[in-house]
């Protein structure tokens, strides 16, 4: 039961300086089964990377906890996989190097690290790039190789911070079918922070839409779209109503939230 | 080869400076063409206009080239290599009637007799003026304004040409004549005088360190020398004429006598010590005066007229005998020409300070030749060469003697038969004096490796312990703030300031230069290392975090190859300043390397030597930097690109 558990998780920031104190995350509650599909959803300021800087054990929270298969997290730890909007590759190290790193800080054997590293850059599509310079690759790439990177320390649960915020819209279609594809063969739980609605809806089995001040889970959806995308086209999936009309929901509740921010500021 | 070489460096200087002109016209011609070639691709701000342009540096060089050998006088000397000897013997005419022209203002503006003149009647007015009264009784005084009146009329009597002696009239009248026959001389011209054997048997200009041979090589040479040497027993006459009035002598005899009497009251009277004092010292200035007018050096203004036209005339006989080597000196040697001074004649100006191209290239090769007993190396130490070096100094070295004091046992006894048997405790002694013998090791030696050397050692040492403390510096909060002001307080000291200092504590042998060296390095490096670990990506330690790396790890793997470009910029900026730093210290104290090389050359004003150090630093120092970039291009190839 590797279950991801958010119990009354808060998160209060405290200016040193002027003592103000602002509530990023109040009571945030949730229970993510093994295998599933998350994206989170919410207008800037909403607490969504804060929740993810958490889950992976960046920051402690001020009260409450999240738990892993029944382990408080307190720290960074392998079986949270982290991937980030920049890839934050070691760009003094060539693509294999890059993957096989979690391997090589646990010293394993070259061998089977080797064999690791080339089965997935075969699975992420860069069989061949093993000794390419990272600075060499493109935007799209670089993600790739984050993801290969990722994925060989064998983690529970992926955490993605805006992966794709920084892809063209074209890579960007083909890195989100990537995702689904990965989510389907290898089966781990999988958190996607975004702040693009199609993208929340395409790969979101699970989709929570946060509020801000405070940081809270204002509506949770369940959606078909992550599994129909494993076998249509996402395209076909944009032009359908349904897809459409959950669309257009969340836009105006985000929109409307925005506007609550700007009246209140 | 090499002394063939060194004779011919004119000829050699000449094809150098032929070259350089076509590379300078070639450059131009080439730049000018591809400029316009390229005018229409790149419009400006573009940085690929940078890129290329060889014939803009061979242009640069030439120039520079060209510069150097002009204001050395190396063009001068490739071209008309009789010229510097022809000139010496103008410059010896020049020295020997230098005597007489000072007298006169062809040579200082005033006649001599006028300045002399303006400052007696002055310091007679400043010194009547101080009359001390309470000193002297009203008698005396009276007595004393009598001599400053005498004195005064002396300057007057001696100014007015009616005074003027028959001896001095008729001498003056002959010197000038004397002058016209030497121009005269100079204006028939140098005829067909041959040079005597012995000049043409010297050395070239230039090829030993007596700069200008000092015979006349030339026919026109030889003409100015004879007039030179006639000129200088017309100054010893010169020198010797003197003008006294009969109407002075009447008052110089009165005056002695009357500074007499008061010198005479001075001694027998009894004064109190101050008053004493005063009177003496009056007494004193006022003879001293005296003394400087009753001996005939001044003369009435028209008096020496016909002396300075004569030597104006002169003047102009040698600048027709000069010809067109006047030209060729205005051209071609830029300052003050050739100048004799006592035994030699020697370049003036920049043909004195900036040596020739050819003579830097020739002094660098008589210092890099190894062979120290065939006058190679400086000062019984080569420029760049190699040694055996004993393996067991090097031991000795790292080893501290008490070592073996601190072993147990006592040291060896010698023994009844008068034998010393060395005990287990004496071989590690020796062990740690250098005394066994290892064998040897080939070794570099010389100037230019003492100064690298003592640069590496410093620089070696200044990254092995400023790169982990800047490092730590960069992700701890204790090593930043314990370690801040530390290093913040020393390092704005120039390491100039920290010398007398350092050299005082630490000897002014190898220690206390390295420790200089380090001291710069090693702010420097930690100061890098610092800025590099501190400026990693958040994001990147997080995923090495999320990849399970430890502590440890992640500043092995990631803080450190992250802060990779700014320690490498950290060295190249560390091997410059030390390099700069290491050189003053040497010119501070020691006993070799280059520094040592240009202080000495520098007592000695050997402007040779002089560049030759600066040169040889320059392309030391361009090595270094050149070997920086290319291992900055090796090592980080990603930089800028992450």
């Amino acid at each position: 039961m590797a279950d991801l558990v958010s119990d009354d998780l808060c998160m209060t920031f405290t200016n040193p300086q002027t003592g103000a104190a602002v509530e990023a995350l109040k009571d945030i509650n949730f229970t993510l089964k093994k295998g599933e599909l998350l994206s989170v959803l919410g207008p800037s300021g909403c607490g969504k990377t804060t929740l993810l800087n958490m889950i992976a054990g960046f920051i402690n929270p001020t009260s409450g906890n999240v738990a892993l298969g029944g382990n408080v997290i307190e720290g960074p730890g392998v079986e949270r996989g982290m991937v980030f909007q920049q890839g934050a590759l070691f760009e003094w190290l060539p693509v294999s190097k890059n993957v096989d790193f979690g391997l090589r800080m646990k010293k394993t054997d070259k061998a089977e690290s080797e064999a690791l590293v080339e089965k997935w850059l075969d699975i992420v599509g860069l069989q061949g790039f093993g000794d390419t310079p990272t600075y060499q690759l493109s935007g799209g790439m670089q993600q790739r190789v984050a993801l290969a990177r990722c994925l060989v320390n064998d983690p529970d649960v992926i955490l993605m911070d805006e992966p794709l915020g920084a892809l063209d819209a074209l890579t960007r279609e083909k890195m989100q079918s990537l995702v689904l594809e990965l989510w389907k063969e290898t089966g781990k739980t999988i958190m996607i922070i975004t702040h693009s609605v199609e993208e929340a809806l395409l790969l979101g089995e699970r989709l929570f839409v946060m509020a801000p001040r405070p940081g809270r889970i204002h509506k949770e959806y369940n959606l078909p779209f992550a599994e129909r995308g494993l076998k249509e086209s996402l395209r076909d999936i944009k032009q359908d109503a349904h897809f459409s009309e959950v669309r257009e929901e969340i836009l105006t509740m985000i929109w409307n939230m925005e506007e609550e921010i700007m009246g209140r500021a | 080869m090499l002394n063939w070489l060194s004779d011919h460096r004119a000829s050699i200087a000449a094809v150098i400076i032929l070259l350089l002109v076509i590379g300078f016209v070639y450059s131009i011609y080439v730049g000018r063409k591809q400029t316009k070639l390229r005018s229409k691709d790149e419009v400006f701000g573009d940085p690929e206009r940078t890129r290329g342009g060889w014939y803009w540096s061979l242009c640069g060089i030439s120039a520079l080239m060209l510069v150097w050998f002009y204001f050395s006088w190396g063009i001068g000397r490739a071209y008309f290599p009789d010229a510097a000897n022809e000139m010496c013997q103008i410059a010896k005419l020049e020295e020997a009637v230098s005597p007489i022209k000072a007298a006169l203002p062809i040579g200082s503006r005033y006649y001599k007799s006028t300045t002399l003149v303006a400052r007696n009647a002055n310091q007679l007015a400043v010194i009547e003026a101080q009359l001390p009264t309470a000193a002297f009784t009203s008698d005396e005084q009276a007595q004393l304004t009598k001599i400053i009146g005498s004195t005064r009329r002396l300057l007057a009597v001696s100014s007015d040409p009616a005074n003027q002696s028959q001896a001095s009239r008729d001498q003056l009248t002959s010197l000038s004549s004397d002058i016209e026959a030497l121009s005269a001389k100079l204006r028939q011209g140098p005829g067909d005088r041959t040079p005597s054997a012995e000049a043409l048997a010297q050395p070239r200009w230039g090829t030993t360190h007596i700069e200008i041979p000092l015979l006349p090589e030339t026919a026109k040479g030889i003409l100015f020398d004879e007039v030179a040497v006639s000129a200088k027993e017309v100054a010893k006459t010169f020198n010797k004429i003197r003008n006294n009035p009969p109407a002075n002598e009447a008052i110089i005899a009165e005056t002695r006598a009357e500074i007499d009497a008061i010198k005479a009251a001075n001694k027998s009277g009894s004064f109190d010590e101050d008053t004493a004092a005063t009177r003496n010292a009056y007494v004193k200035s006022v003879e001293r005066i005296f003394k400087r007018l009753d001996d005939g050096h001044i003369f009435p203004a028209a008096s020496l007229d016909g002396v300075n036209a004569a030597i104006a005339d002169l003047d102009d006989a040698k600048g027709e005998a000069k010809g067109g080597l006047g030209i060729v000196d205005a051209l071609f040697f830029p300052g003050d020409g050739v100048v004799k001074s006592r035994t030699q004649c020697t370049e003036q100006s920049s043909g004195r300070w900036l040596p020739k191209p050819t003579d830097v290239v020739a002094t660098f090769f008589r210092l890099a030749n190894p062979d120290i007993e065939s006058g190679g190396g400086f000062k019984g130490t080569t420029l760049l060469w190699w040694k055996w070096l004993p393996i067991g100094d090097v031991f000795a070295f790292f080893t501290p003697d008490w070592i073996a004091d601190i072993l147990p046992g006592e040291y060896a006894r010698h023994s009844a038969d008068g034998t010393v048997t060395p005990n287990f405790k004496d071989g590690v002694l020796a062990f740690a004096q250098g005394d066994i013998n290892l064998g040897s090791v080939p070794m570099l030696d010389g100037h230019i490796w003492d100064s690298l050397f003592r640069v590496l050692v410093a620089l070696g040492l200044g990254i092995l312990l400023g790169v982990p403390l800047g490092i730590y510096m960069g992700v701890s909060r204790f090593f930043k703030s314990f370690f801040d002001p530390l290093i913040e307080l020393y390092r704005p000291v120039p390491p100039l300031a920290w010398a007398p200092l350092i050299l005082t504590i630490f000897g002014i042998q190898d220690d206390g230069k390295i420790f200089l060296l380090f001291m710069v390095a090693f702010a420097i490096m930690v100061i890098s290392a610092r800025t590099g670990a501190s400026g990693t990506q958040l994001t990147k330690i997080r995923a090495s975090h999320s990849l399970g790396a430890s502590d440890g790890q992640i500043l092995r793997n990631v803080i450190l190859p992250n802060a990779l470009p700014e320690i490498l910029t950290g060295i190249r900026i560390a091997v410059g300043v030390c390099w700069g730093t290491l050189v003053a210290a040497e010119m501070l104290a020691g006993t070799t390397g280059v520094g040592f090389i240009e202080n000495v050359a520098r007592t000695v004003s050997d402007y040779e030597l002089i560049w030759v150090t600066i040169l040889i630093m320059g392309l030391l120092g361009l090595a270094f930097d050149l070997m920086m970039r290319w291992v900055i291009g090796k090592l980080i190839p990603w930089r800028g690109k992450g």
